[in-house]
């Protein structure tokens, strides 16, 4: 029956945030945009709010969360009960102002790490299926040997060389990832490239920086989209499982990944609280793939 | 006594989605078919030939519905009969072939394993004698060792051969009826009159009822006993082939018959130093020479027309001089001066006076830039435009290509028509105010009333620019229409040149001969007494 009237509410309250968003987002939209939100499908429209959220918990974290990020607070494991909402964890501290921190730290570098990821690796493969020939094969078969290490154990070998601040971390993950990138981008763009429309603007003398901008990336967009909403996610596992071997994000620290670790001999006694942050994980997730997903079917035409 | 019609239908609609509105494609057709009959279905593109072919079959594309009327095929109602019923016909009493036998053949299997599989499926006939009978299917079609060549994979034979295959599988079950969607458009003349004698043979043995589809008029008069005409899903009107050549009865199928009649005189000849010279130029791919010493001039003002069937070079010929194929020997001359042979060695202002037209409008134009970037850019990045002064020359050069400015400038290539797309392609080969344009093939993807447009256009523009022309394409009535000089090209060699007048009065070489005479004429007859005439002068085709 809980089960029941949970998943209903669940429904009505995707319903309901959904279409809030849309007819919000319909409202604001500057004119020339505004049949881009009328017709968005329900489901964009929940991602989008859902991000916004998100985005909104990271930028005013610390004017919303109720105690300090590692302040201890009280007594470890306390339960759900106010004033600490989603009781405390294993050092006694908020569980609600972690989660708010959290949203801050970890969306915020595996944002940074998948963007930077995303232009080194399809500028880089894009500009390798232009160039063709030597070039291309350098590239390529530098980042097939990177490919060949196992991602975990050669981002552990990176962190241990360069220390483990969060930049180095951005970047080690950033470089890891921006491999798979290239490939994609590269496989994408090679299709591209022998189309009529880039042998005329290299018959007009363009530039290859302009070829790569304005001729090959919008064409490729809709593949490197798709990527981008999955890849965003692995790198919320690739930071938990860095930081659970104590190289990711270090204590005190509120990480989403390592909170559901710490946390995890609570579930033992049938307290949800560790999955929180996962859930909270799985949420964005979720979103970030609506939103993709509408934009693959925007820019793949595909209206009918 | 009059036969029982094989294929009735009667006040057909269909209607296509856009978002989430339907509109009508086909408008209340009717179509009576008796056996043995060859129905000719002409129109330009988008007035509902291919969806009216389908609709033959019960069938209607993605996105389309068929929302009213009845199509009965010898007593069975095809739009009530259910799934299973229509599935069983298709391939075993009505039979397709596509366009592009290139396209349809899965090009992972055998042509003989994907004749036998409609036989096998529908137990018409077991395995073993479904591979007698296509050795024999492919002998009919006059197909180069049938014994031998269903063994191959599809892209082992030629596109000619490979449309011919096609239609003897599509023979396999012996169908009552055969649907024909224009199979012989993607092909080049001389091959195109092989492909039509074998079909219009193998339909007249067997007695089977066809629908043939195609935008061609010689072609289908060639082909039908009727022709059906019609124009945005309604009918034109529809009459015995013979009656209709002779006496149109209405004003739009006359059209469509003047569009084969647009040509414009030679213009004199011209003297001085010709715009572009190509001289003794042999080029290749890897170690073969695609072509061996081709030497021609094109004077400003002039067009010279490149024909040749597929294969002969002519578009390798366009990609040497502009710089895209270094050639082996020989150089391009332009204005006199020899221009560097790779195009990243040229000057920019070198590559600015010799654009490129492309075949296909949809590959040549960034699906992903709008108007006003794909036009704007040549004359930003050549000419130094900016602003206001980019602003009004785009303007101007919408206007020139006769698309209204207001209405077009913000738009994406997806949102124009097949004709659209190719004016774009001409005016962003005129913003960078070239003095020479090569067109490869810019008509051959268009219907003709459209094609007509865009030759009128280029003409105008000629003369109002004084452009030279290279013209390179295999169909000889748009040389006819727009060519000063033409040169004939067979297996990378300059077969015959002349002017356009002389050449098609008195050709000198066999080649051209045989070119020239392989074009479709509107007489009825003309494929009988072609193909009699060559049978009798012994085997050249």
């Amino acid at each position: 029956m809980t089960v029941l009237l949970s998943v209903l509410g669940g429904l009505g309250l995707f319903f309901l945030i959904g279409s809030a968003a849309r007819a919000g987002l319909h409202a604001a939209a500057p004119s020339r945009h505004k049949p881009t939100f009328r017709d968005m499908p329900l489901t964009a429209s929940f991602g989008l709010a859902v991000i916004l959220f998100y985005v909104v918990l990271a930028c005013l974290a610390p004017v919303i969360a109720p105690y300090g990020e590692s302040e201890v607070v009280g007594a470890q494991y306390l339960p759900w009960a106010a004033p600490h909402y989603l009781g405390t964890d294993k050092l006694g501290r908020d569980m609600l102002t972690r989660l708010i921190y959290g949203a801050r730290n970890t969306v915020g570098i595996a944002f940074a790490t998948t963007a930077l990821a995303f232009v080194v690796g399809s500028v880089l493969g894009i500009w390798a299926a232009l160039m063709g020939g030597r070039l291309d094969q350098w590239l390529s078969r530098f980042v097939d040997a990177l490919m060949a290490i196992p991602a975990l154990i050669f981002s552990l070998l990176l962190l241990t060389i360069f220390g483990t601040s969060v930049m180095t971390l951005i970047l080690v993950i950033a470089a890891v990832d921006a491999t798979r990138v290239y490939r994609l981008a590269r496989s994408v763009a090679q299709g591209i490239v022998v189309m009529d429309y880039i042998e005329a603007a290299r018959l007009r003398g363009e530039g290859m920086w302009r070829l790569i901008r304005r001729e090959i990336l919008p064409n490729a967009m809709a593949p490197l989209a798709a990527e981008f909403g999955l890849r965003f996610c692995f790198v919320f596992l690739a930071i938990s499982a860095l930081s659970f071997l104590g190289l990711g994000i270090k204590p005190p620290t509120a990480d989403w990944g390592s909170m559901v670790r710490e946390n995890a001999t609570l579930i033992t006694f049938g307290d949800i609280t560790p999955l929180l942050p996962a859930g909270a994980i799985a949420l964005l997730t979720v979103a970030v793939n609506f939103v993709v997903d509408w934009q693959l079917h925007r820019a793949s035409g595909l209206k009918e | 006594m009059e036969e029982p019609a094989l294929l009735t239908i009667r006040g057909l609609r269909i209607e296509g989605r856009s978002g989430d509105e339907w509109h009508p494609i086909v408008k209340g057709m009717d179509l009576t078919l008796r056996r043995g009959e060859v129905l000719g279905l002409i129109g330009e593109s988008g007035a509902g030939k291919s969806t009216l072919g389908l609709a033959a079959m019960g069938f209607a594309r993605d996105g389309c519905r068929i929302s009213g009327g009845t199509i009965d095929f010898d007593g069975i109602d095809l739009r009530s009969a259910p799934e299973s019923r229509r599935r069983g016909l298709r391939g075993k009493r009505i039979a397709y072939v596509a366009q592009s036998a290139a396209a349809s053949f899965n090009p992972a299997h055998k042509l003989i394993d994907q004749y036998c599989e409609s036989p096998v499926v529908h137990g018409v006939m077991p395995r073993d004698r479904a591979e007698a009978d296509a050795v024999e299917l492919y002998r009919r079609m006059r197909l180069p060792n049938p014994e031998e060549i269903g063994f191959r994979y599809p892209h082992q034979v030629s596109g000619g051969q490979l449309q011919r295959a096609m239609t003897a599988m599509a023979m396999a079950c012996r169908p009552d009826l055969i649907i024909f969607d224009e199979p012989t458009t993607a092909l080049d003349v001389t091959t195109q009159i092989e492909v039509l004698a074998a079909i219009r043979d193998i339909v007249r043995q067997f007695g089977t009822a066809a629908i043939y589809i195609t935008h061609d008029l010689a072609v289908v008069a060639q082909m039908a006993d009727r022709i059906k005409v019609l124009l945005r899903g309604e009918e034109v009107e529809e009459a015995e082939t013979r009656g209709m050549l002779a006496a149109p009865r209405e004003e739009y199928t006359r059209s469509l018959w003047a569009v084969r009649s647009f040509a414009r005189a030679e213009r004199p000849p011209a003297t001085g130093t010709p715009v572009v010279s190509v001289r003794d130029v042999t080029a290749g791919y890897g170690a073969v020479d695609v072509l061996t010493d081709v030497s021609f001039d094109i004077h400003a003002g002039r067009t010279v027309a490149v024909v040749g069937e597929s294969g002969s070079g002519k578009s390798t010929t366009a990609r040497v001089i502009t710089g895209l194929l270094p050639p082996r020997k020989g150089e391009v001359l332009f204005n006199g001066k020899p221009l560097p042979s790779g195009f990243k060695a040229r000057s920019r202002d070198e590559l600015r006076q010799c654009q490129m037209i492309y075949q296909m409008a949809d590959t040549a134009l960034n699906p992903k830039l709008r108007l006003r970037e794909l036009i704007g850019r040549p004359a930003e990045m050549y000419l130094g435009l900016k602003g206001k002064a980019l602003e009004t020359r785009i303007r101007d050069l919408l206007a020139l290509i006769e698309l209204e400015p207001g209405k077009f400038i913000d738009r994406l290539p997806g949102e124009l028509s097949g004709g659209q797309k190719q004016r774009i392609g001409i005016a962003r080969a005129l913003a960078a105010e070239p003095q020479l344009i090569i067109c490869d093939e810019v008509t051959s993807a268009l219907d003709q009333i459209v094609q007509e447009g865009i030759l009128k256009l280029l003409d105008r523009l000629q003369v109002e620019l004084s452009l030279a022309y290279m013209f390179i394409t295999h169909d000889l009535a748009t040389v006819k229409a727009i060519a000063d000089e033409v040169v004939v090209m067979q297996h990378g060699v300059v077969v015959e040149r002349g002017r356009k007048a002389a050449l098609f009065a008195d050709p000198k070489e066999d080649y051209t001969k045989l070119l020239l005479s392989s074009v479709p004429e509107m007489d009825p007859d003309w494929l009988n007494r072609l193909l009699a005439e060559r049978s009798g002068s012994g085997p050249q085709a």
